[in-house]
C-alpha cells in the first residue's frame, strides 16, 4: 500500500505489521498524553513533587535525554568539522536520535513548569546570571539546528525527492550542513555545560556545589564532556537495538568501531576528570561548607556509597576500558554491554545531580527527603520514549536513514517476485554504495 | 523592586529571634498567613506541600527524661545577601528575574506575576523557605472578604515566600514621604510575626541602623557579610556564606552546637 514511499533498494515489513507496532506504541503514547493533559489542566498537584522535591523525575529525564542526545552534536562535529568522513554512515541516525531527545526535553519542560503559558518569560525577562536562562536559549536554538539537520532527511523521501524544488533544497541544505553542524556543536557545548552549571552553582546545596573556573563551575565542563562521551554510546545502542528488531545489519562495523573507539577515549578521559572532581569535592569543597562525604551517603534508605561506585566505576571506568580495548570493542556482544553500562552511567550521573541534590538535608535539623513519582509522572516520562519509537519507526520506514542498508542487505530474487505480487516490499535499484542518499 | 525609592541610606532589614523566649505557640505562623493571604488546604496533614512562609521547627537534644530539652526555631525566609550584596542563592538562579533583591532594603522579593513555576529557586534555597502553589487557593465561604487588600492572592503554579511583609514597608514609606520624611522610625515598619509573638521573641529592624534593637543585639559585622559579634547569636548555615539577615539567639550550648552538628539532634522529631 505504501511501497511507493519506501526508499529504493530496501525491504520493509508488511504494512499490517507496521500498523500493529504503531498501534501498540501509540497506545502507550496516548496514556502519556492523557497524563500530560491532567498535569496541564489540573496542575502539578498531579505529581508527587513537593516543596522539598521541587525537581524530580521529569528534570532527571530531561537532563538524561539531553545527555543521551549528545551523540548528534558530537558525531556531527566529528564528521563535518573534524572530518571523520566514515561517520556519514551513522550521522543521519545520530541526528534523528538527537532530534527525538531534544524535542522530548522541550516537551518535558513544557509539562514541568507550573505556568506553561508563561514559559516565554524566560526569554522576555531573561536573567542573564541564571544558568537556566542559558539552557533555555541554547536548547531552543540547538533544537532549531537539529530540525534543520533533520529536514533534508525528510526531503529525501522517494516521493518528495521527485519534486525538483525539494530535491534542490535538500541538496543545498546538505552542502551547508557543516555550518549547521558547527553551530550545533557550539550551542551544545554551552547548553550541556549550562545544565551542569544548573547544579554546580547551587552554593546553598553543598552536595551539588562545585568550585568555578571564571563563572563556570566544574560541572559545566563535566556535563559537556560526558554528553560528548556517552551520547555516541546511546546512538550505538539504539542502532544495535534497531538492527536486532529489523534483523539486519544497518551500519558497517568500521563505522561502529570508529565511533565506539572515539566514545571510549572520551569516556576514559572524562572519567579521570570526574574522579578528580569527586575527590576534590569530597576532601576540600564539602568540608569547607561544613559537610563530610558521609553526610551525603548515610542515614537514608536509598543513597549509599553504592551509587558513587555504580556511577563512576561500574558504569564509567568499566565501559570506558571496554571501549578503548580493541579486542573487547570488536565483540558485538561486549560492545553492546559497554554501551548499556555507559547509558546507565550517564543517566545515573544526571539522577544524582538532580534527585540526590534535592534529597540531601542541608540544615542540621532537616531530614532526608525521599520521593517516588506518581503514575502521571511516570506516564509523562514514558511519553517521549513512545514518541521516539514512533518517530524512529516512521523515519526508518520511509526515509533513507541508513545509507549502507541496501549494500549490506541486498535484496533476494524473491523480493522482486513479492513486489510484483503487490506486497509491501520494494525492489528499486540500489543506490551507489558508500554515498549518503542525498549524495547519491 | 530593585529601586523602591530614594529613602536615604540603604537599609538592611533583618530579624533577631530569641530561641530562649520562643514557646513554639505558632502565633507568628498564623499572623503571617493572615497578613499575607497565604492559602491553605482542606487537609493540612501533608506538610511537604503546605505553604507556610514561617515554619516553626522543634529541636530536641535527643536525651531521655529528665535531661530532655526542647527548643523551637521559627524559620522565615532568611533574606540572604550572598557573598556580595544581592547574590542570594535563589535570586541568582531565577531565569525570569521573578525573584529580586532590593538593594534599598535588602529584602528578597517574589514577583508573582512573572514567576512561571520552574522551581529552580526552591532547589537553590537550603532553608526550604520557598513554597510552590500546588493548587489554586480556595478560601472557605466568606473568607475572601477578610483577605488583606494590600497583598495579591497567588495562583496555582508559582512560587511564593516570606517578604518581610513588604507591603507594610511600602505603606510606611508612602506615609513618611507624604510627611516629608526620608527615613522610617523603627516602629513604623514591623512584620506581622514580630507583632504577633506574645513572648516578644522576634525583633525586627534595620541591621545597618545602630539605633535599632536588631543592630544592638546581633551586632552584625558589616565588613564580614553581617556575621554576628554577639557570642549568643548565630545564623543558619553560616559556612555557606549565604549571609542571611535572620539571627538567632540562644544561651543553650546544645542548641548552638546542634545547628552545626546534626547528630546531636533527634531527627525523627525535627518537623513541627
Amino acid at each position: 500500500m505504501d511501497s511507493a514511499l519506501i526508499p529504493k533498494g530496501v525491504k520493509r515489513c508488511p504494512i499490517w505489521q507496521f500498523a500493529l507496532g504503531l498501534g501498540v506504541v501509540g497506545a502507550v503514547l496516548l496514556w502519556g498524553v492523557y497524563a500530560m493533559i491532567l498535569c496541564w489542566f489540573k496542575g502539578l498537584n498531579q505529581t508527587n513533587m513537593n516543596d522539598y522535591y521541587g525537581f524530580a523525575l521529569w528534570i532527571w529525564a530531561d537532563l538524561a535525554v539531553i545527555a543521551l542526545g549528545g551523540g548528534a552534536f558530537f558525531t556531527g562535529l566529528l564528521k563535518y568539522v573534524i572530518g571523520k568522513d566514515e561517520l556519514k554512515n551513522i550521522i543521519n541516525y545520530a541526528v534523528l536520535i538527537g532530534f527525538i531527545c531534544y524535542s522530548s526535553a522541550l516537551l518535558i519542560l513544557a509539562i514541568d513548569v507550573g505556568q506553561p503559558l508563561r514559559s516565554w518569560f524566560i526569554f522576555w525577562h531573561a536573567n542573564v546570571h541564571s544558568m537556566l536562562t542559558e539552557v533555555a536559549f541554547c536548547l531552543s536554538c540547538y533544537f532549531c539546528v537539529l530540525t534543520i539537520e533533520y529536514i533534508p532527511l525528510i526531503l529525501e523521501n522517494r516521493q518528495l525527492d521527485k519534486v525538483p524544488f525539494v530535491h534542490n533544497l535538500s541538496h543545498t541544505m546538505h552542502e551547508y550542513m557543516a555550518v549547521f553542524a558547527a553551530t550545533g556543536a557550539f550551542l551544545s557545548f554551552f547548553h550541556q555545560g549550562s545544565l551542569g552549571g544548573v547544579a554546580g552553582v547551587l552554593f546553598g546545596r553543598p552536595f551539588a556545589y562545585r568550585e568555578h573556573l571564571f563563572i563556570w563551575p566544574w560541572t559545566f565542563f563535566l556535563f559537556t564532556w560526558s554528553a560528548a562521551a556517552y551520547g555516541p554510546c546511546f546512538t550505538l545502542l539504539v542502532t544495535r537495538i534497531t538492527e536486532k528488531i529489523t534483523r539486519k545489519q544497518l551500519v558497517k562495523d568500521t563505522t561502529i568501531q570508529l565511533l565506539a573507539k572515539i566514545a571510549g577515549w572520551m569516556m576514559f578521559t572524562y572519567i579521570i576528570a570526574k574522579i578528580i572532581d569527586t575527590v576534590y569535592w569530597a576532601t576540600t569543597t564539602a568540608p569547607s561548607l561544613g559537610f563530610t562525604l558521609k553526610d551525603f551517603y548515610s542515614n537514608n534508605p536509598v543513597y549509599g556509597y553504592w551509587i558513587l561506585f555504580a556511577e563512576i566505576v561500574l558504569c564509567g571506568v568499566v565501559p570506558a576500558l571496554m571501549l578503548i580495548t580493541p579486542k573487547i570493542r570488536s565483540n558485538r556482544l561486549l560492545l553492546t554491554l559497554a554501551t548499556i553500562l555507559a547509558v546507565i552511567g550517564v543517566s545515573l550521573n544526571r539522577w544524582v545531580m538532580v534527585l540526590q541534590v534535592m534529597a540531601v538535608p542541608v540544615m542540621s535539623f532537616d531530614i532526608w527527603a525521599m520521593y517516588y513519582p506518581s503514575w502521571q509522572e511516570v506516564a509523562t516520562t514514558i511519553l517521549p520514549v513512545a514518541y521516539g519509537i514512533i518517530l524512529i519507526m516512521i523515519s526508518y520506514r520511509y526515509l533513507p536513514i541508513f545509507p549502507q542498508e541496501a549494500e549490506l542487505n541486498p535484496l533476494e530474487p524473491e523480493a522482486d517476485m513479492a513486489a510484483a505480487a503487490g506486497t509491501e516490499e520494494t525492489t528499486e535499484e540500489v543506490p551507489e554504495p558508500g554515498l549518503t542518499p542525498a549524495e547519491a | 523592586m530593585k529601586h523602591s525609592g530614594n529613602f536615604g541610606k540603604p537599609k538592611r532589614y533583618g530579624m533577631v529571634i530569641d530561641l530562649d523566649k520562643c514557646t513554639g505557640c505558632g502565633a507568628c505562623m498564623v499572623a503571617c498567613m493572615a497578613e499575607n493571604n497565604v492559602p491553605f488546604k482542606e487537609d493540612e496533614s501533608k506538610k511537604l506541600d503546605s505553604i507556610s512562609w514561617l515554619q516553626v521547627y522543634r529541636l530536641t537534644n535527643g536525651k531521655p527524661y529528665p535531661d530532655a530539652e526542647v527548643c523551637y526555631l521559627p524559620r522565615p525566609c532568611q533574606h540572604c545577601a550572598g557573598k556580595h550584596e544581592g547574590h542570594s542563592p535563589c535570586v541568582s538562579v531565577c531565569p525570569a528575574t521573578a525573584t529580586d533583591y532590593d538593594q534599598q532594603t535588602g529584602i528578597v522579593s517574589q514577583i508573582y506575576t512573572r514567576c512561571f513555576g520552574c522551581r529552580y529557586c526552591m532547589g537553590a534555597c537550603p532553608y526550604h523557605a520557598r513554597h510552590f502553589n500546588w493548587w489554586d487557593p480556595v478560601w472557605p465561604k466568606g473568607m475572601e472578604k477578610y483577605l488583606n487588600p494590600d497583598v495579591s492572592a497567588r495562583m496555582r503554579g508559582i512560587v511564593e515566600k516570606c517578604n518581610f511583609c513588604f507591603q507594610r514597608y511600602q505603606k510606611a514609606t508612602e506615609k513618611a514621604h507624604a510627611e516629608g520624611r526620608r527615613d522610617l522610625e523603627e516602629n513604623e515598619y514591623q512584620t506581622a510575626c514580630t507583632q504577633a509573638c506574645p513572648a516578644g521573641a522576634i525583633i525586627f529592624g534595620d541591621l545597618n541602623n545602630p539605633k535599632h534593637a536588631v543592630h544592638q543585639i546581633a551586632k552584625p559585622n558589616l565588613k564580614k557579610g553581617g556575621q554576628p559579634q554577639n557570642p549568643k547569636a548565630f545564623r543558619l548555615l553560616e559556612e555557606l556564606e549565604t549571609n542571611t539577615k535572620v539571627y538567632y539567639l540562644s544561651s543553650k550550648q546544645w542548641v548552638q552546637d546542634a545547628i552545626h552538628k546534626p547528630h546531636l539532634l533527634d531527627q525523627k522529631e525535627a518537623h513541627h
